[in-house]
């Protein structure tokens, strides 16, 4: 399935040899294969269908050179298109304040965590920064037990508080102690939470508005499905987070859920999460992404044989 | 039964008032399948016997085509042959009853344990739980928590001991002090790491040595909220383990679990658990009826 879609455009092509221009009625089994490989990677079906048709208006009335194969052009604009989509506007990273506050939100069991703890020696070992990290989920048996794991595996302290159970208070306090040991970066670990529980939607609402981080990260488990829409809009909605982290990418999903955010909510993608251990972190390359979506591992040598 | 009907509510919405299956209501319910997370193929397989049963018996009302279609997609899912899950017994033969839970990381493994604990307990049986995920931050400490919330034993060992040997005290330990059930907890691991997958391996043959037809139940957590990954996920655990059920979580949110429809039709393996929640008493028996009942609840 994941090769195949630069060879189902070149055969689709195939029967258009000898017409001089792309119209709607030879184009039409093209765009549907490339829906078609957006569904099957999760894409939104309503983003598919927006992208496809984009897709399309941009191929209708280009010439069909003898020298450069239709389904070859039609696989560089796709590839185009989804890169432009994916990426846009370079992502910046900010490390103002003093101290920096970076707050990580997202659903259940979508690496968020691990990824405070990444992120933590990310900037610990190539930013030279001191980071604080903060147990803020006083409700996931073990959360907290968790963090300090980590913590004591990269050598990073980490503030919580048993006794408490409010999350807002907790934040606070610990902003206060990363002032008081000299610590320039805090990064406040959140509970799961779906985007339908008001309760806590509004909790870590109430967190971003006592702390004002710099930097406000949604963390979304790549091989989510269609669902990305809604959540990406919803926690958008609350936070107006600045950024996205895309995590589990040593999977083999597809990982379609990255275009549907990119496109509901227009952040940029900031992270790259793909590993269990610490050091598995990197930065997030749109082309690589747009390529893995398609399934065209290929689609590169692809179009520099045109 | 708020999520279940909201399942698929698009579904009903597709078809209802409509009196014929046209073009436009099969768009439609394309649509609405495909955003429920069936996927493209099982829509297609979906639509094309929709047709067919349209085809064959002429004048469909309203009424008809929304029977139809709940039969056509309930004929999907398959029942798992001993329903002793249903009520939380256990079959008398198989004692103690080895229940393996697997899975990706973070798809609620560990909570659906939990859940599990509870409602076995609560219907009179001994339960043992197993802390076979040595590896993740805090894991253990995790399924204790858990195990003290409900108040049953748990067989443990350090962190980064072999998962196997966890797994293979824990039914020793289950043997000897005659539990009912035993459920064995592992790490999350992606199904395209084919060393942790040996591991799965491992743990389940270790199981044998104690007790041969052992683990009885090879349970498949999924993350209701992912998409067609999933059927990978379900192809590459069954090559390793024989997955025999499915539980979905996470259905209390927005995410659908179409796949799961894919799954089920594709590789025949029953879902028996559905997680609406984080608390203990979050877990449904998922009933196949109701599951497509809720898809045709007439939506005004
Ligand atoms: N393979 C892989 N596993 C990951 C990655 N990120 C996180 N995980 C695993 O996913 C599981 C969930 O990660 P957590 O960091 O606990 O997720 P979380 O969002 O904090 O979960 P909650 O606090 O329960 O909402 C754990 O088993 C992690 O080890 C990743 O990039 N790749
Ligand atoms: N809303 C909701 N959250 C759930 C459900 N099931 C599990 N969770 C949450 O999902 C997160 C991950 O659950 P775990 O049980 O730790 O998942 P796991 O599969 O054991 O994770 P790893 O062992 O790290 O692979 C936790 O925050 C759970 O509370 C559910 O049905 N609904
Ligand atoms: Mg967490
Ligand atoms: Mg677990």
């Amino acid at each position: 399935m994941f090769n195949n879609l630069s060879d189902k455009l070149e055969s689709a092509f195939k029967n258009l040899k000898g017409e001089a221009r792309i119209t709607d009625l030879n184009i039409a089994t093209t765009v549907k294969e490339i829906r078609r490989a957006l569904l099957d990677a999760d894409v939104n079906y309503k983003i598919a269908k927006e992208f496809t048709d984009k897709v399309k208006d941009k191929a209708l009335g280009e010439k069909v050179i003898n020298s450069i194969n239709p389904g070859q052009l039609m696989v560089k604009i796709v590839k185009d298109e989804l890169a432009e989509l994916m990426g846009g506007t370079e992502a910046t990273f900010s490390l103002a304040g003093n101290p920096t506050v970076i707050l990580i939100a997202g659903l259940q069991g979508s690496g968020k965590t691990t990824f405070s703890g990444k992120l933590a020696l990310y900037l610990k070992s190539k930013k030279n920064k001191s980071p604080l990290l903060v147990a803020a989920d006083v409700y996931r048996p073990a959360a907290i037990d968790q963090l300090h794991v980590l913590g004591s595996q990269i050598g990073v302290d980490v503030y919580s508080d048993r006794e408490s159970k409010d999350p807002v208070a907790i934040a606070e306090a610990a902003i206060k102690e990363a002032r008081a040991k000299n610590k320039n970066v805090v990064i406040i670990d959140t509970a799961g939470r779906l985007a339908v529980d008001e309760v806590m939607m509004t909790e870590v609402k109430n967190i971003k508005e006592t702390v004002n981080p710099q930097e406000i990260l949604f963390v979304v488990d790549s091989m989510t499905g269609q669902d990305a829409v809604n959540t990406a809009k919803a926690f958008n909605d609350r936070l107006d987070f600045t950024g996205v982290v895309l995590t589990k990418l040593d999977g083999d999903t597809r990982g379609g859920a990255a275009l549907t955010i990119k496109y509901t909510v227009d952040k940029p993608i900031k992270f790259a999460s793909s590993g269990e251990k610490m050091d598995t972190l990197d930065v997030f390359y749109p082309e690589r992404m747009a390529q893995r979506i398609l399934g065209m591992g290929d689609i590169t040598s692809l179009v520099e044989k045109a | 039964e708020k999520t279940k009907e909201n399942f698929f509510s698009k579904v009903t919405k597709a078809v209802a008032g409509r009196s014929k299956v046209d073009d436009e209501v099969l768009d439609d319910l394309e649509d609405a399948l495909i955003m429920s997370d069936v996927g493209v193929d099982t829509t297609l397989e979906i639509i094309k016997r929709i047709e067919k049963r349209a085809e064959k018996d002429k004048y469909v009302t309203t009424n008809d085509l929304n029977n139809l279609l709940k039969s056509e997609i309930e004929d999907m899912l398959v029942d798992a042959f001993d329903q002793t899950y249903k009520t939380f017994s256990l079959p008398a033969d198989k004692k103690p009853y080895v229940i393996l839970v697997v899975g990706v990381n973070g798809v609620g493994k560990t909570t659906t344990i939990g859940k599990l604990a509870y409602n076995y307990k609560r219907m009179g049986n001994n339960v043992l739980l197993g802390a076979a995920d040595t590896f993740r931050a805090a894991a253990v400490d995790q399924l204790t928590i858990w195990s003290e919330r409900v108040d049953v034993p748990i067989v443990k060992q350090d962190m980064g001991s072999d998962p196997a040997s966890v797994a293979y005290d824990t039914v020793l330990s289950a043997v000897s002090r005659k539990s009912d059930v035993v459920i064995i907890d592992t790490a999350g691991r992606l199904h395209n790491k084919v060393h942790l997958m040996d591991e799965l391996n491992k743990i389940k043959r270790v199981i044998q040595k104690v007790i041969p037809d052992a683990p009885h139940d090879v349970l498949l957590v999924l993350d209701g909220s992912t998409g067609q990954n999933a059927l990978e996920q379900a192809k590459q655990f069954s090559s390793v383990t024989d997955v025999s059920s499915l539980a979905i979580t996470k259905l209390d949110g927005t995410a659908k679990g179409g796949v799961v429809l894919a799954i089920a039709h594709q590789m025949m393996i029953p879902v028996k658990f559905i997680g609406v929640g984080e608390r203990m008493e979050d877990l449904l028996i998922f009933d196949k009826h109701e599951f497509v009942d809720s898809l045709f609840k007439q939506t005004s």
